[in-house]
C-alpha cells in the first residue's frame, strides 16, 4: 500500500515540478538576460487560468480554450513589457520589486473586478477526463497525466529551442554577459522583448494547464510565484537546466515531503507528536532546502553567469 | 549655526540643520495628537489609526536601518512582525502577561532569529540575500500556520494586553498610545546614534563599497549582521506592539505580501533618513485606509454603482499609484521635501 501511495506522490510531485518549471523557465531568462526581478510573472500564471475559464465559458471547449488563451498571454505579456517593464532594466532590484509588486496589487484586484471574487472552476476536457489504471489496483487520472506529457513536451521543446537555435544561442550568450551580446550589435532590447512575450506565455500555459484541476482565484499566482523564485535560485539564475532539474526537485521535495514528513517522524517521536511536527515541518522543507543550497553553494546549483 | 537661527526659520541654513526640523514637527504631532484628538469627536478612532502608524513606523524604521544604510534588501521582514506577535501571545496563553518579561524575550528570540538567518543570508549578495531573506520569512509563516496548539491558520486571540509591573496600564488606548510613541523616540533615537557613529560610518562604507571596506581592513559581514540583529530586534518589538493593539496576532503577519510593503513604506519615505520611513508607514496607512473615500468623493460625477466599485476596488488604483512613485518620485517623501527646498 505504501508503495502504491508513493508512486502516486511522486506522479503528483512530478506533475507540480512541472508546471513549476513552465513558470520558471520565463523567469530565470528574464532574470538572466536583462538581470530584472519581475515579481509580476505569477500574474501571468493567473492571467493564464482566468483566460482559459473565461473562454472555455464562451467556446464550451477546452481545446478552443486553450489556443485562445496562449496568444492572448503574450500580447498581454508583451503589454506589460512596452507599458512599464522596459521602464525599469536599467533601475536598480529594489525599485524594479517595488513597481512589480504594484502590477501584482492591480492586476489582482483587476481580475476581481472583472471576474468577482469567488472562484471559478474550469470542467476537465471530455477526452481526458476519468482514470487509467497504471499499475495493479492503481488508478491516476489521465488529465494529470496529460499535463506531466505536456510539461515534459514543452521542457524537450525549449530545451532544443535554447540550446540548437540561433536565438536559443542569443538568449544563452545574454544570460552570461548581456553588455557583451549587445556590444556584438544584437539588438538586445528586442531580444529580451521574445525572451519576456515568451516567458508571460509559458507562465500562462502553465496556468492553463492547473485551471481544471485547481480553482481558479485572484491571488492564486502569488505562492506560485514565491516557489518559482526558489527554483531558479536553486538552479542558479538564468539557466534553463538548472530550473528543470531544481523545478522537479522541489516538485517531489514538497509533495512527498507533505505526505510523509509525519511517517517519517514517526519513527523517532510517538504518533501525536509525529503528525503535529510533521505537519509544521513538510511545508518548511523546501525553504529549509533551498537556504542549504545557498549557504553551501551561493548562487545556486548550475549558475549561468561566470 | 545655532539653534536661534533654526527656531527662526532663517532665509537660507545649511540643508543638514533645516531637515532636522522634519522629525522635531513629526515626532510633536504625534505627541500632540491625544489632546487635539479628544476635541475630534472620533477620539477612539483616530488614536487606534495613528498607534498603527507608530508601530509601522518603527517596523519601516528598523527596516530602513538595513535597506538605507545598509542596502540590504530584506524580503522577509515581516517574519519579525509575527515573531513579536507570537512571542507575546505564546508567553501571554501560557500565563506569562507582563510586558517586563514579554519584551526581553520578543527581542532575544528576534535577536536568535535574525542572528541565525543573518549569518546565512549575509553569505549571498543582490538577488540572491533578497530571495533567500524571502525564503526564510516564508518558512516562519507556513511554520505559524502548521502551529495548531495556537490556532494555526486562523491565529490566536490574546485575552488581554500586556500588564506592566502586574498593571493594567495598557488596556486604556491612550496609554497605549504613549507607549508607542515612548517605543518609536526610543527605537528612533538609538538608529539615529548608530547610525552617527562610527559603526554606522563602516556600515554606510560596505553600502558604497563593500571590496574597498574590505582593502582599508573591515570585515564588512560582521557589520552587517550586528545591523541586521538590531534591525530584527526593533521590528520584533513593533510586531509586540501590534499584537498588543489588535489583542489579535496570526500568520497573516508576516506574508510575503507584508514585507513587500514595509519595503514600500520605506521607500515611499525616502531611503536613509529614519525618521523617511516613519513618514512613508503614515502615508501608507492613511492612503490605505482612505483612498476608498477619496476615490469615491473624486468621481463624483460617475454614477452611484460605479462609484461603489471603484471604492471597493482602490487597489487597482493602489497599484498603479505604486508604480509611478517608483517610476518618478525618486528619493520619496524626503526627496521631495528636499528638492523643494533646493529650488
Amino acid at each position: 500500500m505504501t508503495t502504491t501511495l508513493l508512486l502516486i506522490q511522486a506522479l503528483n510531485g512530478l506533475q507540480f515540478g512541472l508546471i513549476l518549471f513552465l513558470i520558471a523557465a520565463g523567469l530565470t531568462l528574464v532574470f538572466g538576460v536583462m538581470d530584472f526581478i519581475n515579481l509580476a510573472h505569477g500574474v501571468q500564471y493567473m492571467i493564464g487560468a482566468y483566460l482559459v475559464a473565461a473562454f472555455s465559458a464562451w467556446t464550451g471547449n477546452f481545446g478552443w480554450a486553450l489556443l485562445l488563451a496562449l496568444p492572448t498571454t503574450l500580447a498581454f505579456g508583451l503589454l506589460l513589457e512596452v507599458l512599464i517593464f522596459r521602464h525599469l532594466y536599467d533601475r536598480d532590484h529594489l525599485d524594479q520589486v517595488l513597481a512589480t509588486f504594484g502590477v501584482i496589487l492591480f492586476l489582482n484586484q483587476g481580475v476581481k473586478f472583472v471576474w468577482g471574487a469567488a472562484p471559478l472552476s474550469v470542467p476537465v476536457p471530455e477526452i481526458l477526463s476519468g482514470s487509467v489504471e497504471i499499475a495493479s489496483g492503481l488508478l491516476y487520472p489521465v488529465y494529470r497525466l496529460a499535463i506531466i506529457a505536456a510539461g515534459l513536451t514543452v521542457a524537450a521543446l525549449l530545451y532544443g529551442l535554447v540550446n540548437h537555435t540561433r536565438i536559443g544561442m542569443l538568449v544563452r550568450a545574454g544570460a552570461t554577459n548581456a553588455p557583451m551580446v549587445s556590444a556584438l550589435g544584437v539588438n538586445i532590447q528586442r531580444l529580451f522583448m521574445v525572451v519576456f512575450g515568451f516567458g508571460a506565455m509559458l507562465a500562462g500555459f502553465a496556468g492553463a494547464m492547473v485551471a481544471p484541476i485547481l480553482s481558479v482565484e485572484p491571488g492564486m499566482g502569488d505562492n506560485v510565484l514565491i516557489l518559482a523564485f526558489v527554483v531558479i535560485v536553486i538552479g542558479g539564475i538564468g539557466s534553463i537546466r538548472g530550473a528543470f532539474l531544481a523545478a522537479l526537485l522541489i516538485g517531489l521535495v514538497d509533495t512527498v515531503g507533505r505526505s510523509f514528513a509525519p511517517n517519517l517522524l514517526r519513527l523517532f517521536l510517538d504518533p501525536a507528536a509525529a503528525s503535529q511536527t510533521g505537519r509544521a515541518i513538510a511545508p518548511m522543507l523546501i525553504y529549509i532546502f533551498m537556504a542549504a543550497v545557498l549557504f553551501f553553494r551561493p548562487s545556486g546549483l548550475f549558475p549561468a553567469k561566470r | 549655526m545655532t539653534e536661534l537661527t533654526e527656531m527662526q526659520s532663517a532665509p537660507v541654513p545649511s540643508p543638514v540643520m533645516r531637515l532636522e526640523l522634519v522629525p522635531i514637527i513629526l515626532f510633536a504631532a504625534f505627541a500632540a495628537t491625544p489632546t487635539l484628538a479628544a476635541y475630534s469627536g472620533a477620539e477612539g478612532y483616530i488614536l487606534s489609526l495613528l498607534t498603527r502608524v507608530m508601530i509601522f513606523g518603527i517596523a519601516a524604521m528598523s527596516l530602513d536601518l538595513i535597506l538605507g544604510y545598509g542596502a540590504l534588501v530584506s524580503f522577509g521582514h515581516a517574519a519579525f512582525l509575527g515573531i513579536g506577535g507570537y512571542a507575546a501571545g505564546i508567553l501571554a496563553s501560557h500565563g506569562i502577561e507582563d510586558a517586563l518579561i514579554q519584551i526581553p524575550v520578543v527581542l532575544a528570540a528576534s535577536a536568535a532569529f535574525a542572528f541565525l538567518t543573518g549569518a546565512i543570508s549575509l553569505r549571498t549578495k543582490g538577488v540572491y540575500f533578497i530571495m533567500i531573506t524571502l525564503a526564510f520569512g516564508q518558512m516562519l509563516f507556513f511554520l505559524a500556520t502548521s502551529l495548531a496548539a495556537y490556532g494555526g491558520d486562523d491565529g490566536m486571540t490574546l485575552s488581554a494586553r500586556s500588564l506592566v509591573a502586574g498593571w493594567g496600564v495598557l488596556k486604556n488606548d491612550i496609554a497605549f498610545y504613549w507607549m508607542a510613541l515612548l517605543c518609536l523616540l526610543g527605537t528612533y533615537g538609538l538608529s539615529r546614534a548608530v547610525v552617527a557613529s562610527r559603526f554606522g560610518r563602516v556600515l554606510r562604507g560596505t553600502r558604497e563599497n563593500t571590496i574597498r571596506m574590505q582593502a582599508i581592513g573591515f570585515q564588512p559581514f560582521r557589520y552587517q549582521l550586528v545591523a541586521y540583529v538590531l534591525s530584527g530586534m526593533m521590528a520584533g518589538l513593533a510586531g509586540f506592539l501590534l499584537a498588543n493593539q489588535a489583542e489579535f496576532v496570526s500568520p497573516a503577519f508576516m506574508t510575503w505580501q507584508r514585507s513587500g510593503e514595509l519595503i514600500f513604506m520605506v521607500v515611499l519615505g525616502g531611503l536613509g533618513s529614519l525618521h523617511g520611513a516613519v513618514i512613508g508607514a503614515a502615508a501608507f496607512l492613511l492612503l490605505e485606509e482612505f483612498l476608498p473615500e477619496i476615490l469615491h468623493a473624486v468621481s463624483f460625477f460617475l454614477s452611484d454603482d460605479i462609484r461603489s466599485r471603484l471604492a471597493e476596488n482602490w487597489k487597482m488604483v493602489f497599484g498603479p499609484l505604486l508604480i509611478l512613485i517608483v517610476l518618478f518620485a525618486r528619493g520619496g517623501i524626503m526627496g521631495l521635501l528636499r528638492r523643494g527646498r533646493h529650488d
